[in-house]
């Protein structure tokens, strides 16, 4: 089914690697073959501080079917501490205690399960910080 | 000197009281607290899994090994719910922890004896010479059967173990195993539930291989009660590891630290290893700890342990037991529990 | 170039076309186009739709739907750019007539949402697959995440966002062929389904099919034709960031900004000198923001103008006359076109109950998806 592409993307949902380009320090994640800001196409390879902020943020109560079991759903956009930016959920919380602003922590998690018989789909996802 | 470089364990923010649960089912809570000497149990995420529960238990070892995970040479994960039956959690974890490829994995199973027999493997590897570290770890996110007893106590939690022999923070002193074919408690395959054998599962079972196990180690290490700080049993229930400890001689005070039941429920694999691992929140150098595990169908690991200095130093690079366990609880009803232990039929 | 004109529009009613294809809905609204132009051939022909695969399960509809059309034959090519696929349909064929390459040529744009597919699931592949939909973000959650920001930095308030609804709604209730021609109160839309918080069910732009044509022929050919024309003056287009989390501040749509300010700079105008406006309302806060990224509206006080009636229909811009994506209906790859009709309508001055006085230049603002892609046309009126 989708197990090429999953297992593709493993370095980034499951270790958070990503680019650094060594022309202005832009982070790439996913990892990118040319910098959409100076151009240069070369990079190093590093893994993303699994802890950020939140920037911006919803919750999701009309889902897509394959989470339609999870809403209310908190998802934010969340700049890691490096300089990154992803989209994750936001788990083990309520809705209402997600807020702009609040720090978060990056776990490792089972985003999406693929039905009865498929794959495990494991990732990243937010969990506030205390 | 050979034994535990890192040392991690990881339990789910969830929890469900035993009231909940009896409610649903008409029962007395009282009646169950004071049988089982259990008050909540943890409760899985719906995203979280024996592969993510053993993930995070895993890096809290890392972090107190201060080793580079690549230098590990074997992943070994004891559970009986690996969420494949067919597909391993270990490879997951490596790829996790950016372990391997040079690496050798095996998921292993035995009931709740899964974690230890890990520990066990892992342990004799290094001990063997057969690499510089190897990690075991027993996790579980097993089910209940919906107004079975089981399902007062069965919970969702795991440890990790690095083995290595550079800056040993726990000395293993002596290990010991006893085995017999005593069908207490099983599931057949494709089957959601355990079945067992009620009041069997207690004297031909727990007791027999528990007792036999723990009387074998301290024969063999040539020790007694006395001279241990903390002793951890298996914990299906409050009662039974209270009631083996003290055959063998344990005083309340040495077993109680690492008798974690009573918050965290049986997270089965993951148990002793867990109950161990509290004890290494406030154990000094120089203690003893006895641990005996136990499986169903059935047999028990045992180990002896001895904390080192080194304990000082890595005790706070990771977060204490005590933490995961008592703090940011979340409750659930019934009906919230059900849905994230998949026990509602859905139309897919 | 040489200049080029909108000869004739045409569009199905949108909304839940069950007994409707479709081939079968834009056949309708070509032919419309088509008897409108008063052509009796064309050369060539662009077909939008943001996924027809997703939705009904076929690709190729360049070719099958020229064949439906009765002109298999002639040059079809299939634009997609998400919700932005019709004016991008509508802007090469600007580019085909303009070059000289060919002197009447049909754009458009169809969607067939409702013949049992996962909308959220097929509208979220505008988005990031891999690093947004894949946790579970919708394309409603990607624009509450631009609304959550709004309202942090500027104060932007629910009733401002309401208030668009409420407009479009008044608009939309004297349009025949809109999908809801009803009026609606800041209450019913404050109080409506939670869909992504803050934005309810009624800050959404429904699923819709539907489909609408035009004809852009060159000005010579055109003033042959005794018709009314429109000239179109300005093509703007621009692309952004795919994903929300790349975009520097969430509460800005780059491509946007860039698309009009290549527009304005071509038609050599500003936008105090538009008369009508239709933009790309997917979500209230949608019109919000490029209202701002155009410069309809200073950087974060689209809110109140909005409530203060600067932009309905007797005010100072007249924004969505249509009824907008909101009561009109968004069938995805058809919305782009019917933007283009509405302000064609408005500036051929024969629009009836919705008309805006003396209009003689129009703008119209289609983007795809969460604003990774923008097209932005401006049209004057000549006959």
């Amino acid at each position: 089914m989708i197990t090429p592409k999953y297992t593709r993307e493993i370095p980034q949902r499951y270790r958070l690697e990503a680019g650094r380009c060594t022309g202005c320090g832009y982070i790439a994640f996913p990892p990118r073959l040319v910098c959409p800001e100076c151009d240069s196409r070369d990079f190093e390879k590093i893994s993303l501080t699994p802890s950020g902020t939140i920037l911006t943020y919803t919750v999701v109560h009309v889902a897509a079917e394959e989470f339609s079991t999870e809403t209310p759903l908190p998802i934010a956009i969340i700049e890691t501490d490096d300089g990154a930016r992803l989209t994750a959920q936001v788990v083990d919380c309520a809705p209402e205690e997600v807020k702009i602003g609040k720090r978060v922590k990056l776990m490792f998690r089972c985003v999406q399960r693929e039905g009865h018989s498929g794959i495990h789909q494991y990732g990243y996802k937010a969990v506030l910080e205390d | 000197m050979t034994g535990i470089v890192g040392y991690g364990a990881y339990v789910p923010r969830y929890r469900i009281k035993v009231e909940e649960i009896a409610a649903q089912w008409g029962k007395d809570p009282d009646t169950i607290k004071n049988g089982l000497l259990v008050q909540e149990k943890t409760v899985p995420g719906m995203d979280e899994d024996t592969i993510t529960i053993s993930v995070q238990a895993a890096k809290y070892a890392v972090q107190r090994a201060r080793i580079d995970p690549q230098e590990i040479g074997a992943v070994y994960i004891g559970s009986e719910s690996h969420p494949y039956a067919v597909k391993p959690s270990g490879t997951v974890l490596i790829d996790a922890l950016d372990i391997g490829p040079d690496v050798h994995v095996a998921d292993y199973e035995f009931a709740c004896k899964a974690g230890t027999e890990a520990m066990y493997v892992a342990y004799s590897l290094v001990k063997a010479g057969e690499m510089k570290y190897a990690m075991g770890i027993g996790a579980d996110t097993s089910q209940g059967a919906p107004g079975d007893a089981l399902e007062f106590t069965a919970s969702a939690g795991g440890s990790a173990f690095i083995m290595g022999s550079e800056k040993v923070v726990v000395e293993i002193e002596a290990t010991y195993s006893y085995t017999t074919d005593t069908a207490d408690f099983w599931r057949r395959e494709l089957r959601m539930y355990p079945k067992h054998g009620g009041r069997f599962t207690g004297e031909p079972a727990y007791f027999r291989h528990v007792l036999g196990a723990g009387r074998g180690i301290m024969e063999r290490a040539g020790l007694e009660a006395g001279d241990f700080a903390y002793a951890v049993f298996h914990m299906p229930n409050g009662k039974f590891p209270m009631k083996a400890g003290r055959t063998l001689g344990f005083e309340k005070e040495q077993i109680e630290p690492g008798w974690v039941v009573p918050l965290m429920g049986n997270t089965y694999s993951g148990s002793s290893p867990t109950g161990f691992v509290a004890t290494l929140d406030i154990a000094k150098p120089g203690d003893r700890i006895l641990l005996v595990s136990f499986g169903s169908g059935a047999g028990s690991d045992a180990f002896v342990f001895r904390v080192t200095e080194e304990i000082e130093a890595v005790r706070d690079l990771a977060p204490s037991f005590k933490s995961l366990l008592e703090e940011n609880r979340i409750y659930l009803n019934y009906g919230e529990y059900a849905k994230f232990r998949g026990k509602i039929l859905m139309n897919d | 170039m040489r200049e080029v004109a909108i000869l004739g529009v045409g569009m199905t009613r949108f909304g839940e076309l069950w007994e409707m294809s479709l081939r079968n809905m834009f056949a309708e609204a070509a032919l419309a186009a088509i008897d409108d132009a008063g052509v009796d051939h064309i050369d060539s022909m662009y077909v939008g739709s943001m996924s027809s695969g997703l939705f009904v399960h076929q690709e190729h509809i360049a070719a099958m739907l020229a064949d439906y059309l009765g002109v298999a034959g002639i040059p079809s090519t299939r634009v997609e750019s998400a919700c932005a696929s019709g004016g991008l349909a509508v802007r090469h064929a600007l580019f085909e007539v303009a070059s000289g390459a060919s002197d009447i040529v049909l754009a458009g744009g169809v969607e067939k949402m409702t013949d049992g597919a996962d909308a959220t699931d097929a509208l979220a592949s505008a988005a990031d697959q891999e690093y947004e939909a894949f946790h579970g973000i919708t394309f409603p959650g990607l624009y509450a995440f631009i609304a959550n920001a709004h309202m942090e930095k500027y104060g932007t308030t629910r009733e401002q966002l309401a208030d668009v609804a409420v407009k479009n709604h008044d608009h939309g209730s004297m349009n025949p062929r809109a999908q809801f021609p009803f009026k609606l109160t800041r209450e019913t839309v404050m109080n409506s389904t939670m869909v992504a918080e803050p934005l309810r069910l009624l800050d959404c732009s429904p699923v819709t099919d539907g489909a609408a044509a035009v004809i852009v022929a060159s000005m010579d050919v055109a003033q042959k034709m005794d018709r009314p024309i429109v000239k179109v003056i300005a093509s703007g287009a621009a692309t952004g960031a795919i994903a929300m989390h790349s975009r520097k501040d969430p509460t800005t749509i780059p491509a946007v900004g860039l698309a009009a300010e290549r527009a304005f700079k071509q038609a050599d105008l500003t936008p105090e000198k538009i008369d009508v406006a239709e933009v790309h309302d997917c979500f209230t806060i949608a019109e919000l923001v490029v209202t701002e990224e155009m410069g309809f509206v200073e950087l974060g006080k689209s809110g109140e103008a909005v409530s203060a009636g600067e932009t309905r229909l007797g005010g100072r811009i007249p924004i969505n006359t249509s009824g907008g994506l909101k009561s009109k209906g968004h069938p995805v790859g058809a919305s782009g076109t019917a933007q283009i009709i509405e302000v064609v309508e408005q500036l051929r001055g024969d629009i009836g109950e919705r008309q805006v006085e003396g209009a003689r230049i129009g703008l119209t603002q289609n983007m795809g998806g969460s604003g990774a892609s923008c097209v932005v046309h401006i049209l004057e009126g000549v006959s």
